[in-house]
């Protein structure tokens, strides 16, 4: 069944052969609806087992906390099946939406199908690996057969940037922080949409997690694969590199007005300070951020509750460096597994939840039922202390 | 009477009145499941059934969730009668493709430019034959 559904994949995307690969990332073990289950279990009965190293996204439960989670008993026990089905095939039960933080990284040029969005753009772009946008299912069927369809981003020509951003007039002090790149992410998946984007103008410090934050936005709110930042990721060590030395299709440059609209596009609650919960950690959050949490954080203790998303393997270097227990006495709740926006962990009274992330405050809304407000990691540690919105929009002066 | 020549990603016939999105959509946070509503707050369309539709998707997005919600809807009767794609997407037709091979109701997907997308008048009643050919029907059904 896995190569009838590699094959048929490839038909349809009209790919004239397959290319062996060297890791997967399946998105298949988060619980949707039971057709998801009766998939994974038919893989597994017909004695399914993962071709390449293969690791897991999130699930929908939690699995060292199971109590975080308000869900039924089917639908408990459903999504436990369909975790344990690929756990059965062979895959590392890694459930993380950043494999990349828990040691998987292909190197520069490998061919990979991964599933789940901010990891494609992270693997495309930051790594320099090669995956399609694989959605659930195929990525599976990919790891089982260790064959993918060789098309579009598999293939070295539909890799350069068609489209060129020059971001240079953003000022140095708004382009060093944090806050900046969810924003700048949202905007590019808007802007861009299928393109290949190239970035001018990012200082060459920006960091991993920057990089995280941005593509989990831009493919949040564009299909972003992959995006090139000239000067800071492989395939662009200059502009020139990243076009293929051909004139892009258009260049677009960012204004402060760009930006503006898409802070804007982020909150569905800025014209109140309501804070009833907030979330972190989407994508999953890093040892890094952890320790930047706990600089913020100081010896303060949160009044409301305050999620952090992470994956366990991360969860457990931070019990081992004994900076969990800290964070946990300072009224912290680290979710591991899975994340608030994918299943039922927000207290069901509702209300407004607040986040450091263009892709929490994206899907947040639609899928939580609460309204949603963008603010960095500073904004939702004061926020969270004084129980109402604290947000500082100085940073914003452009 | 102008009929278009799609290419097929997955045969199939079918009828339905035409819903056009006129913004990009992901299947995962964008629409329910069971109830194949879009219920993205932030999507014009919000609040509209894809249910039994001719849907038309000029251009794919977000999340790679999207196949299984496409299953789901497959499974539960709540998909869109046949989907028009105006660009071909590795997410949204598997998950039709699966949804054959676990032995549900299978839809068309049929792959038409955006100029002939954009040819069809909005709420139309579209056909969509075994060939890929997509056209406007005339008179009642």
């Amino acid at each position: 069944m896995a190569m009838r559904i590699v094959v048929s994949a490839a038909e349809l995307l009209g790919a004239p052969r397959m290319v062996e690969i060297v890791s997967a990332h399946i998105d298949g073990c988060l619980h949707h609806g039971d057709g998801g289950v009766e998939f994974a279990e038919r893989l597994v009965a017909g004695g399914g087992r993962v071709a390449v190293p293969t690791t897991l996204n999130v699930g929908a439960l939690d699995l060292l906390h199971p109590d975080k989670i308000r869900a039924n008993e089917h639908k408990r026990d459903m999504a436990r099946r369909q975790m344990d089905a690929y756990v059965a095939m062979g895959a590392s039960p890694t459930f993380t939406c950043a494999p990349y933080q828990v040691g998987h990284e292909p190197g520069v040029g490998e061919q990979v199908a991964w599933g789940e969005s901010n990891a494609i753009a992270f693997v495309n772009s930051v790594l320099g690996a090669r995956t399609e946008r694989y959605g659930d299912f195929l990525d599976a069927c990919c790891a089982l057969t260790a064959r993918a369809p060789l098309y579009g981003l598999h293939r070295t020509e539909n890799r350069r940037a068609t489209v060129v951003v020059d971001a240079r007039a953003v000022p140095a002090g708004l382009a060093s922080r944090d806050v900046f790149y969810p924003v700048l992410g949202t905007w590019l998946g808007l802007a861009v949409g299928q393109e290949i984007a190239a970035i001018e103008g990012l200082p060459p410090g920006v960091t991993r997690d920057q990089m995280k934050a941005m593509g989990a936005a831009a493919a949040s709110t564009g299909a972003v694969a992959l995006f090139h930042v000239v000067g800071v990721t492989p395939e662009a060590p200059t502009l020139e590199a990243a076009t293929g030395g051909i004139e892009a299709d258009r260049r677009i440059v960012l204004t402060a007005a760009d930006l503006e609209g898409a802070l804007r596009r982020l909150s569905t609650a800025a014209d109140s300070d309501r804070v009833d919960a907030v979330a972190v950690g989407s994508p999953h959050f890093s040892i890094a951020e952890f320790e930047e949490l706990r600089r913020v954080l100081g010896d303060r203790r949160v009044g409301i509750p305050f999620y952090v998303c992470t994956a366990r393997e991360t969860f457990r270097e931070l019990e081992q460096k004994g900076h969990a227990t800290p964070l946990i006495e300072a009224g912290v709740d680290i979710v591991v597994d899975t994340c608030v926006v994918v299943t039922p962990i927000l207290p069901a009274r509702g209300g407004v939840l607040m986040t450091n992330s263009g892709k929490f405050a994206h899907y947040g809304p639609s899928n939580t039922g609460y309204e949603v407000l963008y603010g960095s990691l500073e904004d939702c540690v004061d926020s969270a202390i004084a129980g109402r919105a604290v947000r500082n929009e100085a940073v914003w002066t452009w | 009477m102008d009929v278009v020549n799609g290419r097929t990603l997955i045969a199939g016939a079918a009828v339905g009145p035409l819903l056009r999105l006129t913004h990009p959509i992901s299947f995962w946070g964008g629409v329910d499941p069971v109830t194949g509503r879009i219920v993205d707050p932030r999507h014009p369309q919000f609040g509209a059934s894809i249910g039994g539709t001719v849907l038309a998707v000029p251009s794919a997005v977000g999340s790679s969730s999207s196949s299984a919600i496409m299953l789901e809807l497959l499974r539960e009767g709540s998909a869109p009668a046949a989907i028009l794609m105006g660009k071909p997407d590795a997410i949204l037709a598997l998950g039709v493709v699966v949804g054959r091979e676990l032995g549900y109701a299978t839809i068309p997907v049929v792959e038409v430019s955006p100029s002939d997308l954009a040819s069809f008048r909005d709420g139309a009643v579209i056909e969509v034959d075994a060939e890929g050919r997509v056209f406007e029907r005339v008179g009642p059904e």
